[in-house]
């Protein structure tokens, strides 16, 4: 009793702290910004005090002891849920702000509804909101599984789901009030930055905690990659967001950084968190969820130990290729460009991995809708990682740079790989995270399938004529040698392809509600009467932590 | 851990021997292919250091042995195009305007060069196609402001138009007369009716009648008394169906009742003389241009100026 004291008591005076700090705030978004904490806080208080385990605790039991006999599959349950909810809110969003290029008109001429607003919005939402909640679960998912044990702080896994949510909240609604640093893909201010720092490092806690007290005697390559995706997505944040706040009480910060060196510090985060985040992290989805699905083994042990550490050792030097041209030294754009090309191969190691891992399975593709997605996120992962060295090459990146060519390569990557690779863990996990015999609908997952397939072809079709186009009408010289086009011209004639690229997104979109729908009915134990195709089975028996001695 | 090998059949590849959760790993050699060209990326790599500037040192990088800098090919790039210009713009600057036209090669190359520095310096308010919007004169057609021979379109991209911090810039400005209490909302709505009648754009009435006084008394000095305007003053032709700010009532009501204050840079202290001319040569040529004054006209023509349209 006395312990729930405590706890709510902290909870009130931390209400305390965050009412005062927005009363006493110098702007509006810090404000705003105390006010979510205090809600938060507030919310938790009333958690503490109404979920209490009030007949443990006349016992004197602290809480009743989780089953050891099971896997902790509550935070990854939630993490599902996050995942698809912020999905298509990212994605919406992405639609949105597609159709405000097509039409500018639907800024509505409000400050909170700009593409400059918008645009983080729908970045932070997909990446950080949609994959990272996919990474949070499918990593605790996968490491359970793969270590033979249950997670190692189960309360402090639980605060890394919320904090990781609050975290999210935070740093959408500051860039709707225009709370920005400015950075991409790390435009949080300064105090989101922190407590985001504090929810990372519980995290690996959490992560690092489960596989030193796993029952396996190796670790499992899917590891690898989330160990090192956990432990350079730290290192990143923590360097990239050095900045000194200008209060205590105000959202407003500087950069530790200036001039070129604050370009070449955020690019190497931001091509780092395309490494590290986006690459190596859905590797290590892909590593567990392809064997599992395709029920083969890994094609090659060795092949994925060579491109692990080419991998993660080359990516981390690539970030100056984004600075082509510019006041970065050349020795610098030299190095970027170099290490950028040699991480081709490294790149392609997981695409080999994957696909090969169907040998003595490729039936599955024409009768396996989750196998089908799996091959095309793999395709794509190796378009992409084929594509990005090209666009690193400076003849190549001077006509690229600045053009929609960038985002028609970030798309098919984002949407082919990272995107049907979610999905496909995500239809994997559903069954089996609530137990029922499968999924509400398979003939679901093919339409999703192909929504989602159509819908990247277009958009990333679309861009690269787009981004080609721009590239070409930037530099056009007439015969007296003078430029041909102003840039209204170049923006006019994108007209078409941006409409293209919306229609694709609204596909993708589509296909992600059908998948919503699909999820919503297996949860609620519903089975769709529909032709079969084929499933992987699923043995619950199998499905448990090693207990030798009894639990702690 | 190689008691739990076993030979995998539809590869027959034997396994490493792990296991997690029902995951093995096949011993398959890495590909070939992929090795080889992982080596050769690693070579051309090496190669690349070597040639172009890679290596950070205390004070600066290796420089490469092919000497390539990106600072030296931008400046190579830039001086070469400056060496092809050079006598075109030496051309047109020591060329007096008047006489540009004796020389169309000249003229047309200057004009190619105007097309291009318009594009990057003119396009934000007068549009790509040069045809204005709102406010913004139309650069296509015959109806100028101040003049639109090659001269006078000269002194407006100099000077500007109404730059208060400069004496020489073209400058009028025309009462609010509601704002200013000059006249009353009545009155002006019968001056409406007269300015719509002298564009052609509503029939005589009581209105407009009662307008035309108005318009004798107030107007006439600078739009003249038939309302064709005077280009000396910027004080636009009211009788053509030509407006910058349009000849509905509304647009027309708020111009009386609030004045106008349209402004343009002046580009003699932003661009050099060469270019000003080739953006004077350009306009000039979209259609619009006249002819210089004829000599008979006397010397305080050569006061007015230029450029724009409107109504």
């Amino acid at each position: 009793m006395d312990n729930l004291l405590v706890k709510a008591g902290g909870w009130l005076a931390l209400v305390f702290l965050a009412f005062l700090a927005m009363v006493l705030a110098v702007d509006g978004g810090f404000a705003v910004h105390m006010a979510i904490i205090m809600i938060a806080c507030l919310i938790a208080l009333w958690v503490t005090i109404s979920k209490a385990d009030y007949a443990a605790i006349g016992r004197g039991i602290l809480k009743a002891p989780a089953d050891p006999g099971k896997y902790d599959d509550d935070p990854i349950r939630w993490g599902v849920i996050a995942t698809l909810f912020w999905g298509m809110a990212g994605f919406f969003v992405g639609l949105y702000i597609a159709l405000q290029l097509a039409f500018p008109v639907l800024n509505l001429g409000l400050e909170y509804t700009t593409f400059g607003r918008l645009r983080p919005l729908h970045t932070s939402a997909v990446i950080f909101a949609f994959g990272g909640n996919a990474l949070i679960a499918t990593s605790f998912y996968v490491v359970q599984r793969t270590c033979r044990a249950r997670l190692a702080f189960p309360r402090l896994a639980r605060f890394v789901f919320w904090g990781y949510q609050l975290f999210i909240v935070l740093a959408a609604t500051g860039y709707l009030m225009g709370v920005t640093q400015s950075k991409e893909y790390a435009e949080p201010e300064w105090y989101v930055d922190l407590w985001l720092t504090i929810v990372w490092v519980s995290y690996a806690a959490v992560y690092i905690g489960t596989i030193v007290k796993r029952s396996e005697p190796h670790i499992y390559v899917a590891n690898w990659f989330f160990l090192s995706f956990i432990l350079t997505v730290a290192m990143l944040h923590l360097v990239n967001g050095l900045a000194m706040p200008v209060s205590l009480l105000g959202a407003k910060s500087y950069s530790a950084f200036a001039g070129v060196q604050d370009a070449l510090t955020q690019w190497w985060y931001g091509h780092n968190a395309v490494g590290f985040f986006l690459t190596a992290g859905f590797l290590g989805m892909m590593y567990y969820f392809v064997p599992k699905q395709a029920e083969r083994p890994v094609y090659s042990y060795r092949l994925s130990i060579i491109h692990f550490w080419s991998l993660i050792f080359l990516y981390i030097w690539a970030g100056p290729h984004h600075l082509h041209y510019t006041a970065l030294p050349d020795w610098a754009q030299t190095l970027g460009m170099v290490f950028s090309i040699v991480l081709w191969m490294p790149s392609w190691g997981g695409m080999i991995n994957g696909l090969m891992t169907l040998n003595g399975a490729w039936d599955k593709i024409r009768t396996d809708p989750i196998i089908r997605m799996m091959v095309l996120a793999l395709a794509f992962y190796g378009m992409s990682t084929f594509e990005g060295p090209m666009m690193s090459i400076k003849s190549v990146n001077s006509l690229s740079h600045y053009t929609d060519w960038t985002v028609g390569h970030v798309h098919s990557g984002a949407l082919g790989w990272n995107g049907m690779i979610t999905f496909a863990a995500l239809y994997y996990m559903v069954p089996r995270l609530w137990g029922r015999q499968r999924l509400y609908s398979l003939r679901m997952v093919n339409w999703h399938f192909w929504f989602a397939t159509i819908g990247i072809v277009l958009y990333a079709a679309a861009m690269w004529v787009a981004g080609i186009m721009q590239g070409l009408m930037w530099r056009e010289y007439g015969d007296d040698g003078y430029l041909v086009y102003a840039f209204s011209e170049v923006v006019s004639a994108m007209f078409p392809m941006y409409v293209i690229r919306a229609a694709g997104g609204l596909l993708y979109l589509a296909g992600a509600a059908v998948m919503v729908y699909n999820v919503w009915m297996t949860i609620a134990g519903k089975v769709r009467e529909e032709k079969s195709m084929t499933e992987t089975p699923h043995d619950p028996e199998a499905d448990k932590p090693l207990v030798a001695v009894p639990a702690e | 851990m190689s008691e739990n090998k076993r030979v995998d059949q539809p590869t027959g590849t034997e396994t490493v021997g792990h296991e997690w959760d029902g995951i093995e790993e096949l011993d398959t050699p890495m590909p070939r292919w992929w090795l080889w060209t992982l080596y050769a990326t690693i070579i051309w790599g090496i190669g690349y250091v070597i040639l172009y500037p890679a290596i950070p040192m205390l004070n600066s990088a290796s420089e490469g042995l092919l000497g390539w800098t990106s600072r030296g090919e931008y400046e190579q790039a830039v001086s070469a195009r400056e060496t092809e210009l050079e006598p075109i713009r030496q051309a047109l600057v020591s060329t007096d305007i008047r006489k540009l036209h004796g020389s169309p090669e000249l003229m047309q190359q200057a004009v190619e060069g105007g097309r291009s520095a318009f594009k990057v310096h003119c396009v934000q308010c007068h549009g790509s196609g040069a045809a204005g919007s709102t406010g913004y004169p139309n650069l296509n057609d015959d109806d100028w402001l101040w003049g639109g021979d090659l001269e006078a379109i000269e002194y407006t991209l100099i000077h500007g138009i109404r730059n208060p911090d400069h004496d020489e810039t073209r400058f009028s400005q025309m009462p609010a007369f509601g704002r200013d209490g000059i006249l009353q909302a009545t009155e002006i709505q019968d001056l409406v009716s007269h300015v719509r009648v002298l564009a052609g754009r509503e029939k005589q009435s009581a209105a407009a009648t009662r307008g035309a006084a108005l318009f004798e008394a107030n107007c006439a000095v600078c739009h003249a008394a038939d309302g064709t305007g005077d280009r000396t003053q910027g004080a636009p032709n009211l009788t053509d169906a030509i407006s910058l700010y349009g000849l509905d009532r509304a647009s027309l009501t708020d111009t009386i009742t609030n004045s106008r204050y349209g402004v343009m840079p002046r580009w003699g202290q932003r661009l050099d003389a060469a270019t000003i001319r080739m953006l004077a040569a350009y306009v000039h040529s979209l259609g619009g241009g006249e002819k210089l004054p004829a000599l008979q006209k006397v010397a305080d023509t050569l006061n007015e100026g230029d450029g724009d349209e409107q109504s």
